[in-house]
């Protein structure tokens, strides 16, 4: 457990997130009443996919520049724990709109869009699935790793902003103002994403470990039978 | 004079009335924090949080133990 304060850090904001989450003040609101609570949790989830995502691409145009099976491991892992934090964002945002919303899936176009996101994402896996020669996936899923990413963009943070959306910060207005995020909130909610963030890096980098022991073991037993 | 402190008076009554009502109006669980069974669902989700990571923490070791039977040389190519 060496080099592991930052699995610490992590672990310790999310305490403080639980703990601070449900205690601390919290603005006085109507409709949405003592579930804004669910911004500490439910809002960490998209920050830490698309961190995972941004990573995942960098390590893919890592990999068209100079391929290497690490940086496709890299690659695949980060995609994997974002597509985990996707998921769990968009059924934490179902439940929450159920409540506030009437309904939980209201076609709201930041609702779509994350929800084609995700579906461009699961292609990737998909794509990664159908090709057998190892070289030939991981350029492949690298450059529609690219794509993906910069399909994801528009989806989440530009399509919704320039249509009208009951999801805040929508609508024209990017800014966190929107969420009526006072100051003590922030005191909550950005020690929340940094502990998912660094949560995730901690998920994916078992991933890439378990990948890398793997391949190891075949090579080790490739040696033995030549 | 004494109008104005009137006036005033009222004003400033109304406008205490109505922070103290726009405070009423929304619903909290402010039942839940006074008699302290939100200390109770704080302590759900802490042990189910603290059983994540500590899953976590083995699983981490294990593959470091793992780590350490294969040789050096492959593991940071």
């Amino acid at each position: 457990m060496k080099n592991s304060w930052w699995k610490i850090i992590a672990v310790t904001l999310l305490v403080y997130t639980l703990i601070g989450g449900f205690l601390f003040q919290v603005p006085r609101l109507n409709i949405v009443n003592e579930t804004i609570r669910s911004l500490y949790f439910h809002v960490p989830m998209w920050f830490g996919m698309v961190v995972m995502f941004l990573v995942s691409t960098i390590y893919s145009i890592k990999y068209l520049r100079k391929p290497s099976v690490s940086h496709d491991n890299f690659a695949v892992s980060f995609a994997n724990t974002g597509l985990l934090f996707g998921l769990l964002g968009i059924v934490t945002g179902m439940i929450w709109a159920n409540y506030t919303w009437g309904s939980p899936w209201h076609g709201d176009p930041k609702q779509n869009g994350a929800a084609i996101a995700l579906l461009v994402y699961f292609a990737y896996f998909v794509l990664r699935g159908s090709v057998e020669n190892q070289e030939q996936r991981a350029r492949l899923s690298a450059v529609y790793n690219i794509f993906a990413f910069a399909a994801m963009i528009p989806l989440i943070f530009i399509i919704p902003r320039m249509t009208s959306s009951m999801h805040p910060g929508s609508g024209g207005n990017p800014g966190f103002n929107m969420y009526d995020l006072d100051s003590k909130m922030r005191m909550v909610f950005y020690p929340a994403c940094v502990g998912w963030i660094l949560m995730g890096v901690w998920i994916s980098t078992l991933q890439i470990r378990i990948k890398k022991l793997d391949e190891h073991i075949s090579e080790l037993e490739d040696e033995k039978n030549n | 004079m004494k109008k104005t402190i009137n006036g005033l008076l009222v004003l400033g009554l109304m406008l205490i009335s109505k922070t103290l009502f726009a405070q009423q109006e929304v619903e909290m669980a402010d039942a839940m924090r006074s008699n302290g069974k939100i200390y109770v669902v704080v302590s759900i989700l802490a042990v189910i949080f603290a059983g994540i990571v500590v899953f976590l923490i083995f699983m981490d070791r294990k593959i470091s133990r793992l780590e350490k039977r294969l040789p050096e040389k492959k593991i940071n190519s």
